[in-house]
């Protein structure tokens, strides 16, 4: 069996097999099993890929298998990867691993929650490996859909609504996507012969601008909603306030990825002309993203709101990286999709095991952790830092590729625009020194706190392999970025293609 | 002509004698075991669909008025075993001691229906299709006063004899002045001589709201959740699924074969009918909590997504209104199979009374949840595939804008659906409905029902089949 769907094969498997398990201990000894074993396949999947290209292979896309679907409309099952989507796959299986044990103790209705994180999970895989457009598009859509039960069973606070407005408005999105996949597929043969769903194929040709014009915004949208574009945003705060801790990592480390990763892969990569025409408007959007989310997350007290705001600051920071169009800026929008992945996913287990010894997320409230519970405390102020971009972390890597690359633009525009998203560095570094700073030094504000429990093993092993990837990323960054490189240049290609405006 | 040749009626033949088999098996029953005759019904009616299933030759009879193809006997086998599933989720309710006394009047009356349904599909003039419309029509008013002694349940059957009257009336003026324009009742006369003028669009126009009755499309579909929440559980999913999905496939078949030439006059008209239908069946889905009104209006707001896949005229048009036809019997009759059961177990038909289902009796939690993911097109399942073939018809004939307004309508439905779900999973509850095991038949049509949700969407033969007799029976 072919590699790729093997990945999705293994979540499957595991589902059907936390089905055959009874309680708690059973479901999550499944899932790390089952998890475990697609970090490994995921993990060999990386060294086939770099033995491949190593020995010349250089098609564009490797490990490809194509089996016809629905024969008439010219649906395939189609799938193969490039380094860029290794490289998110490398991503969504360390962070789903994590999770597993970040949520080693989830009491309630226990398998069922296993069942619909890894049915999410196998959504994301299905994604990334997918090369045909309806087939991208059902992975999507099971990708989102067990956010509701998810959020609305298992979250804490307003969740009901919370998981009904996430649910909506990323539903909403896909419709919008919908639309702009039905114009692509009829545009995918201005010269005759059969329509296509397959983006290589359709890669090929030039659909024509008129069209491009009009299904562009719809595609870059539906894509954007999911990477919380602004004004589309509103959901990722509440949603990821309201989130049980695995999801919440899971959603903001790689669901999130998925709508960067879209707008460049179809959106961009097929309609050039369009993306080059309209580009100022959405990176006018993006520059506000950027620096509105990171100042919504000054004004915030709850943990969680303020790593949802810096979410969408950091991946408001993907989608405008992108949108620069240049290899390096490229480069840098998917180096921060990954280091962004990994750090939030962080953020987000560290927050959950805090909230459940001291039982509170505001920061005012707590003070002095250091004292009380070393190990946690630490790590957050690892993750801290690379979120503010320090040097030896992941964070620096990328937003540094990123900046590099929007300067070598020489207009007035880009460079006003880069300048103004490079400020938002120091607004990061307000707010997370400010977090470091009341909630883990100082003395101890509540008398409750005095005696906390130090992580446990599960906890370690969560946070461990979280802070691993940020780091060797941070330390050595160059072996990800010529995977990613090499990819990305049929991409760039195609958009130099056009003339820019 | 002789009489071999009537074998291309099987279906209608086979059903006529399993109808007159069930009157007799009654009379030969003594007043003690009524019941017997359930069995024997169902087991009959299961030969009757499996039957149907052998494969059967194309022809004509009649002088054209009465014509079989591959189509034709495709539609009618997917009707066969609508209702099926619909008897075997019956069963439970008609042992109950009020339904002793009329038991075979129920599969009589329900066969009778389908029997002019059949002959609708396989109209060649306009004649036959008019007399089966009336044989469908007449008999599901007896079906939804089914429990007279409740005053809801004869108000339901009023309001849909009178109702059907009266469309069956507007529809055959509208019959009457195509007769007058073309001077023919044959469909093959009418699609040649028909041309765009103002008669021609006037008896349409009455045409369709005729037929808009039938699919309870908005502006006619008032008779529709009335007559939903009052008729018994068992005949209100034989409305929804059977006598829409019949009334969408002979809708259909008629525009595609009938007014072909006169494309450009009703795509318009179309159009209109499925925006306001989505739209509006949306709206008024939100704020209901009767489960059965519920499901009555998003009926109305499938019917809407029915005719998008008029829209795109020719073989993908009508493959993907068969095929979501198809998809819709199976998930509509799964999520009426729940209703029905909790219903026959408990009397609950509020959505706030299945507050905390999920704890007591999770299987039909999460088989209804199924049910609703797909009647909102969520994959895996098979309501995604449907969904997306009915846009992508409408794509093919360029009406992108009408797709997106169909999408977000898509997206309002799935909060109307998520709400019923949450009632299931998330609400607590002091009193929920308390654990019960459904009866055997019921278990068997709810299987099936899971088993066409799951199977039929990543089956793609099944699309291609129906793809292949589409392109035969246009062309």
């Amino acid at each position: 069996m072919n590699i790729l769907t093997l990945l999705v094969v293994i979540p499957v498997l595991t589902i059907i097999a936390i089905l055959f398990t009874k309680d708690l201990k059973g479901a999550r000894m499944a899932s790390a099993v089952g998890m475990g074993i697609q970090l490994i396949t995921t993990a060999v999947l990386l060294f086939m890929y770099l033995g491949a290209r190593k020995t010349g292979d250089m098609h564009e896309m490797l490990f490809t298998a194509d089996y016809t679907w629905f024969k008439s409309l010219n649906i395939h099952y189609f799938i193969g990867v490039d380094g860029i989507a290794v490289a998110m796959l490398c991503l969504t299986s360390i962070v789903v691993f994590a999770g597993i044990f970040a949520s080693w103790e989830m009491e309630y209705l226990s398998r069922e929650f296993f069942i619909s994180l890894i049915l999410l999970a196998t959504g994301v895989y299905g994604f990334f490996i997918s090369l045909d457009l309806f087939t991208m598009f059902l992975f999507y859509e099971v990708a989102v859909i067990p956010m509701y039960l998810l959020i609305g069973i298992w979250g804490s606070g307003p969740k009901e609504s919370s998981a009904m407005k996430l649910t909506l408005m990323l539903m909403g999105g896909s419709a919008l996507l919908m639309v702009g996949i039905f114009g692509i597929y009829y545009n995918s043969a201005p010269d005759g012969g059969p329509l296509t769903f397959n983006i290589l194929e359709i890669a090929k040709i030039q659909m024509p601008v008129e069209a491009q014009r009009f299904f562009f915004p719809f595609t870059f949208v539906g894509f954007g909603i999911l990477g919380a574009l602004f004004p589309f945003h509103t959901w990722s705060p509440d949603g990821h306030a309201s989130a049980p801790t695995a999801v919440s990592m899971l959603h903001a480390g790689v669901l999130m990825k998925l709508g960067g990763y879209g707008c460049f892969r179809v959106a961009m990569f097929l309609m050039p002309q369009a993306a080059q025409e309209m580009a100022w408007i959405f990176i006018i959007l993006t520059t506000i993203s950027v620096v509105y989310g990171a100042f919504g997350a000054i004004w915030q007290k709850d943990l969680k709101f303020i790593n949802a705001y810096s979410s969408v600051s950091h991946c408001g920071l993907v989608i405008f990286a992108l949108l620069m169009m240049n290899q390096t800026a490229m480069d840098g929008a998917i180096l921060q999709m990954i280091s962004h992945g990994l750090m939030t996913a962080l953020f987000f287990a560290l927050i959950g095991m805090i909230y459940g010894r001291t039982h509170t997320r505001n920061v005012t409230e707590m003070g002095g952790l250091m004292k009380v519970i070393p190990f946690l405390a630490v790590v957050y102020m690892i993750a801290g830092f690379a979120s503010l971009g320090l040097p030896g972390l992941s964070g620096f890597v990328a937003e540094m590729t990123v900046f590099v690359g929007a300067f070598q633009h020489t207009d007035m525009f880009h460079r006003v625009v880069t300048v103004i998203v490079a400020s938002s560095i120091v607004i990061t570094a307000v707010y997370i020194l400010r977090v470091v700073g009341m909630m883990l030094l100082g003395p101890i504000k509540d008398k409750h706190h005095e005696h906390l429990e130090d992580a446990k093993w599960f906890e370690k092993l969560s946070t461990v392999t979280l802070v691993l990837a940020v780091a060797a990323i941070g330390i050595a960054p160059l072996w990800l970025s010529d995977i990613i490189l090499s990819s990305l240049k049929p991409i760039v290609d195609k958009l130099a293609m056009v003339i820019p405006f | 002509m002789n009489l071999g040749q009537f074998i291309l009626m099987r279906h209608e033949l086979l059903l006529t004698l399993a109808a007159v088999a069930i009157l007799i098996a009654e009379v030969a029953t003594s007043e003690k075991n009524k019941a017997r005759v359930i069995p024997f019904a169902l087991g009959l009616f299961a030969l009757v669909t499996i039957i149907g299933f052998i494969p059967g030759q194309e022809g004509t009879l009649f002088g054209g008025s009465y014509q079989s193809s591959q189509l034709t006997m495709f539609m009618k086998n997917i009707l066969n075993m609508a209702v099926l599933i619909i008897f075997l989720q019956a069963e439970g309710w008609l042992r109950k001691e009020e339904n002793l006394d009329k038991i075979s009047e129920y599969f009589i009356l329900t066969i009778s229906t389908l029997i002019g349904m059949n002959f609708m599909i396989s109209a060649g003039d306009f004649l036959i299709f008019y007399i089966g419309l009336e044989t469908a029509t007449i008999p599901i008013a007896g079906l939804a006063a089914f429990d007279k002694y409740k005053s809801q349940s004869a108000e339901a059957g009023i309001k849909l004899i009178l109702s059907s009257a009266l469309s069956s009336g507007v529809l055959l003026f509208g019959l009457s002045l195509l007769y007058g324009a073309t001077g023919s009742i044959y469909f093959v006369d009418i699609a040649t001589k028909i041309q765009p003028n103002a008669l021609i669009a006037l008896g349409f126009i009455f045409f369709v709201s005729g037929m808009g009755f039938k699919i309870s499309l908005v502006p006619f579909h008032f008779w529709t959740a009335d007559v939903y929440e009052g008729a018994p559980i068992n005949v209100t999913s034989y409305l929804s699924v059977v006598s829409k999905g019949a009334a969408a496939f002979i809708f259909t078949i008629i525009l595609f074969t009938v007014f072909k030439n006169i494309v450009d006059m009703w795509q318009p008209l179309i159009y209109t009918l499925a925006v306001f239908t989505m739209t509006l069946a949306n709206l008024f889905a939100l704020r209901q909590n009767n489960i059965k009104r519920f499901l009555a209006f998003s009926s109305i707001a499938q019917a809407g997504f029915i005719l998008l896949g008029v829209l795109g005229v020719g073989e993908l048009g009508m493959t993907s209104v068969v095929y979501f036809v198809l998809v819709y019997v199976f998930t509509n009759l799964g999520a009426f199979g729940v209703v029905a059961a909790i219903h026959n177990a408990s009397g609950v038909e509020t959505i706030s009374g299945y507050n905390g289902l999920y704890k007591t009796n999770p299987k039909l939690s999460l088989l209804m949840t199924l049910a609703l993911f797909s009647l909102a097109g969520i994959p895996p399942v098979a309501g995604f595939f449907g969904k997306f073939f009915l846009f992508t018809a409408a794509a093919g004939s360029g009406y992108y804008i009408l797709v997106l307004i169909a999408v977000l309508n898509a997206t309002i439905s799935l909060y109307y659906y998520l709400k019923v779900v949450k009632a299931m999973f998330i609400d607590q509850n002091d009193q929920p409905i308390p654990t019960f095991r459904s009866s055997n038949a019921m278990r068997i049509a709810l299987v099936m029902c899971v088993a066409g949700v799951f199977i039929i969407g990543f089956a793609s033969g099944i699309f291609e089949y129906i793809r292949n007799i589409s392109q035969l029976f246009l062309n």
